[in-house]
């Protein structure tokens, strides 16, 4: 975190000056209150994720008689391998279609859009108000809109199919987007698209050429949160979609947990588990830009 | 807005940019025109007509907006609704900004902590809904394996309880989320601050109550928004975890607007819910940019 923000406030004299960057009250006594609530809560954090972990590993019988913290005696992966033989592969594969069919075209649109607005520098009145529009977007919960959704799929004849998935979520990422990616694109230095204007770059150019590299770190913080939304949302696989085969990893975790097998808690478990990883995997490589981006995005 | 003002570049560069630069925004706007606003829209529309999902869509007036108004139901969901939020958000400000100055401060194991706090969030509500579901069971949970007595209560079968996990499960979602956005806001606050109270000899707590709280300002409405606008749509959770019960014990505005239109089949009334929470929604952003005195980027963060 600390090394994009610093780089990120250098460029930025105005707003976070030299003094901006030192962490506040560094020499000051510790923060007991702070630090017993931050331990604290660490545990209420860990405890149940471990707990998750450490049962996913049990066998069912297992589960009934231990310690529910105990580590397994001896750890099986039967769990694992009872949810992949249940599909689990297809509604991974489900969820992977939705979340790169959305988060490809949601940041590449807003990015444009942001682009466009940032660069307009509200002298276009149409942009104005397309800002103003995705500006609302944030304040609304778009969820309440989800009839008329209901009812637009269906009369497009998309109902129970993955695009029917995408087209929405699209929609629904792009004012947050919209948002911190113009925050980063301000940060361009004017100069920088003057000289490329100079050179006869066109407005195309200048923005997959210049703005686009410049703002990666953006980039990156939108793609990981729009995929993390996409990935854990329930209520558009819930009533767009009908079929077993068509489903998302969340709605096919409630119907697991739903059926025959939920009994087998061991084995719900350890498709939550499964479900996390791919994030997990994700959250671990973009972290520092992640963090840095949110806070950004939000802090200004 | 102020800011895109101060930052106006030359009007030269900027006419000469509008040729083309309206051309850019048009997919995004698209997108957005074609699945949120006319939604947007048509759930106003749809409230003034019936319809059950089988048959035709008919022009019904009020009727739905009768049926729901009169319903006891709806001051019910309301209520729900109103004390999920603010429950959630007393439960999880003060927390959320004591972990955030703790975090900001310079311990050793911070980097560690921050990545650990955010695993929730990589979680999906229904993921979580299960997990806390199976550690809650009276029978086979928590309480039982350890032998512990007062955890072995009905925590889903009980109204009062049942609302006490919801707003624990909620808080174990976003109170990370929420610490990494005040822990930022400290980082912000300018050293000098506490250098000058130190030498009026300020102590810790003064300094908190003095300094840290009223320069936290913008991240306490920021984060304020982003909590109560998204506890409005607060559904998967309270769906796998409750299903709205006991009774209608935990049974929120999404919930309530799911149950009638996708279970009781109709849809003009939950049109009625959906304009109420979009309602809702437009003015507790509005109050809180109020509050903040300017636009504090509300935002549906927290929703599906």
């Amino acid at each position: 975190m600390t090394a994009t923000h610093t780089s990120r406030a250098a460029k930025r004299p105005a707003t976070s000056g030299a003094h901006g960057r030192h962490p506040a009250k560094s020499r000051q006594r510790p923060n007991w209150l702070g630090g017993l609530v931050g331990w604290l809560w660490l545990a209420v954090v860990i405890v149940p994720i471990y707990w998750i972990v450490v049962t996913s590993l049990k066998t069912q019988s297992n589960y009934y008689l231990t310690n529910p913290f105990a580590p397994p005696a001896d750890p099986t992966l039967d769990n694992y391998r009872l949810v992949i033989e249940m599909d689990f592969p297809l509604y991974f594969l489900n969820s992977i279609i939705v979340a790169i069919g959305t988060v490809i075209p949601s940041v590449l649109f807003s990015f444009m859009a942001a682009y466009a607005i940032v660069r307009s520098s509200g002298a276009s009145r149409f942009l104005r108000g397309v800002n103003s529009l995705f500006l609302m977007g944030l304040a609304i919960p778009l969820q309440a809109t989800v009839i008329p959704v209901y009812l637009l799929i269906i009369k497009m004849q998309l109902y129970d199919s993955l695009t029917a998935l995408i087209l929405p979520s699209i929609a629904f990422a792009i004012p947050l987007s919209v948002l911190v990616l113009s925050n980063f694109i301000r940060d361009v230095p004017k100069e920088l698209f003057e000289s490329m204007r100079l050179d006869g770059a066109t407005e195309w150019k200048t923005l997959w050429g210049l703005a686009f590299p410049l703002t990666r770190p953006a980039v990156v913080t939108v793609s990981i949160y729009n995929a993390l939304q996409v990935w854990n949302g329930f209520l558009l696989p819930l009533i767009l979609t009908q079929s077993p085969d068509k489903r998302t990893l969340p709605l096919a975790l409630a119907a697991f947990q739903g059926g025959p097998y939920g009994v087998n808690v061991p084995a719900v478990l350890a498709s939550v588990v499964l479900t996390i990883l791919p994030m997990l995997i994700l959250y671990t490589v973009g972290r520092r830009q992640l963090l840095s981006g949110l806070t950004a995005g939000f802090g200004k | 807005m102020s800011a895109i003002s101060a930052r106006r570049t030359s009007s030269a560069a900027a006419t000469r940019g509008g040729g083309v630069l309206p051309w850019l925004a048009l997919p995004a706007l698209v997108a957005f025109a074609v699945f949120a606003l006319i939604p947007l829209i048509g759930v106003l529309l749809l409230s003034f007509t019936s319809w059950d999902t089988l048959g035709e869509i008919q022009l019904s007036g009020l009727e739905s907006w009768k049926s729901v108004l009169t319903d006891p139901g709806l001051p019910h969901a309301l209520w729900v609704t109103f004390l999920i939020m603010l429950l959630s958000w007393a439960f999880q400000t003060p927390a959320s900004i004591l972990i955030g100055v703790f975090l900001a401060g310079r311990q050793r194991y911070r980097e560690l902590l921050a990545v650990l706090y955010f695993i929730p969030l990589l979680l999906s509500s229904a993921a979580i809904a299960i997990t806390f579901k199976a550690l809650l069971d009276p029978n086979f949970g928590l309480g039982a394996g350890l032998g512990l007595d007062f955890l072995t209560q009905d925590w889903l079968g009980e109204p009062g309880l049942a609302f006490g996990v919801v707003i624990f499960v909620v808080s174990w979602q976003y109170i990370p989320f929420h610490s990494l956005l005040y822990q930022g806001g400290v980082r912000q606050i300018p050293r000098s601050l506490y250098e000058a109270a130190e030498l009026d000899g300020a102590g810790r707590v003064r300094m908190f109550f003095s300094i840290t709280l009223p320069q936290l300002k913008y991240t306490i409405i920021t984060s304020s928004t982003l909590m109560l606008v998204g506890s409005l749509t607060f559904f998967d959770l309270i769906f796998v975890l409750t299903e709205g019960g006991p009774g209608d014990a935990t049974r929120a505005l999404a919930l309530d607007m799911y149950k009638r239109g996708f279970q009781a089949n109709l849809m003009g009334a939950a049109c009625v819910i959906g304009v109420i929470l979009v309602l809702v929604g437009l003015a507790l952003a509005l109050l809180l940019r109020r509050i903040g005195g300017r636009d504090p980027y509300a935002s549906q963060l927290e929703g599906a």
